[in-house]
């Protein structure tokens, strides 16, 4: 039963992927990449790690899905969405189905390690929190999450600088226009209450059980979204000292945690056991608001003034 | 199989079907597309790896989130670099190919 369930569901992602690259029109292929996202974020679950079904279904499916769909509605207004007729290119066909068999191949060939490692469950009660994957992402592999805070800190600043001369001083993303009463201002008031409840919840209950900064974050993002989509908030320029101070603070306290760790005798970015746990959740608030403002400010784009052709 | 095997597997092929988009379609739209499908496929298979053994190790687990939120910010980078050369030049694909290859 649960291997029927399980191969059903890779059949499910295998025929959406492959409408994704194979069926006609880019608004079709945006439409199947979010079911995809959606129905990965399932096998997520049955390979039960929840916390990496929570970042797909919220970034892979949910967020990427509307960056997908704003750059096409942009391509439209370019007169740039229409796709060359395409033909089926069998030399690349043939690559690709020699890659899948090497890493099937390698699959099957890779001798089944002990795990996890004793290190980790050594190391678990000194960490401060107690989902194991928190105290790995915030803690003992704090490198990795201090330099994503800071890719995503350096892709913003990439998009902007796309910025036309001539829009630098407008407010982000595209201007939005929302019938008053109509459905889209009906999301705007019920959903970012709901929204702003449960990335903050999600985030909160990271430390112990499945969640975290990045989840939270990217659910606050999505009430950042409908805000701005809904008219509900008005997108700021880049030069708000006041939002460009919130897309730093997430990076720069991780920063000042780390050296502190230095300077009170432990490592670079090694938190002491006996304040970990509250350092944590100090580096989490932090980063919960840049990850969220970032991740906003990601989707609006760079911005773009009336009337643009 | 197993369904470790099977995901893993699934995460193959996905990475084979992604690399296909990015190498053989034209729409630097779709391209994009095509490239989460590798990275997303990439994922399922580390993730999958990552379970063998008997217990999830959290430490794969932290690397894959890490990753995709990574994936989004080259995402949107990369949407936004379409964009902007269709703004400039109007077209956001690769042209024909003269001789027919």
């Amino acid at each position: 039963m649960t291997l029927a369930f399980n191969a059903a569901l890779c059949a499910l992602i295998l025929a959406a992927a492959l409408a994704t690259i194979l069926g006609r029109g880019i608004f079709r292929s945006i439409m199947f990449f979010i079911v995809y996202g959606l129905l990965m974020a399932v096998a997520w679950v049955r390979l039960d790690v929840v916390d990496v079904a929570l970042a797909e279904a919220a970034i892979g499916a949910g967020l990427t899905g509307v960056l997908f769909l704003a750059a096409f509605g942009r391509l439209v207004r370019e007169g740039a969405e229409a796709e060359p007729p395409r033909r089926i290119n069998p030399p690349a066909a043939v690559a690709c189905v020699g890659l899948t068999a090497a890493l099937t191949w390698a699959w099957f060939s890779l001798p089944i390690p002990e795990r996890p490692g004793p290190q980790l469950a050594e190391a678990l009660p000194r960490a401060g929190v107690e989902n194991p994957v928190t105290a790995v992402l915030l803690n003992f592999r704090a490198w990795d999450t201090l330099l994503e805070s800071i890719v995503l800190l350096a892709a913003l600043i990439g998009l902007w600088m796309l910025t036309r001369e001539d829009d630098w001083r407008n407010r982000l993303g595209l201007p939005q226009h929302v019938r008053p009463g109509g459905v889209m201002s009906g999301f705007g008031r019920v959903l970012p209450p709901v929204g702003l409840l449960v990335g903050v919840y999600l985030a909160y209950v990271g430390a112990d059980r499945p969640g975290g900064a990045f989840q939270g974050g990217t659910v606050l993002a999505a009430v950042g979204l409908v805000a701005a989509m809904t008219g509900l908030v008005r997108p700021p320029r880049i030069s708000a000292p006041g939002w460009r101070a919130v897309l730093v603070a997430g990076p720069l306290v991780f920063l000042v945690a780390g050296l502190a760790g230095a300077l009170l005798g432990t490592n670079f970015l090694t938190l002491p056991a006996p304040v970990a746990g509250g350092a944590i959740f100090v580096i989490e608030v932090a980063l919960l608001l840049s990850v969220a403002v970032t991740l906003t400010f990601l989707v609006l784009g760079p911005p773009e003034g009336e009337n643009r052709r | 199989m197993t369904a470790l095997s099977l995901f893993a597997v699934t995460g193959a092929v996905l990475i084979g079907i992604g690399f296909y988009g990015l190498i053989a379609t034209r729409h630097f739209l779709r391209r994009v597309v095509a490239f989460n499908l590798i990275g997303s496929g990439l994922f399922l298979f580390f993730g999958a790896t990552g379970a063998r053994g008997g217990v999830t190790d959290p430490v794969p687990q932290a690397l894959i989130i890490t990753g995709i939120v990574v994936a989004f910010s080259a995402s949107a980078l990369g949407v936004g670099l379409v964009v902007a050369r269709a703004r400039l030049s109007g077209r956001a694909a690769l042209p024909e190919e003269e001789d027919g290859a």
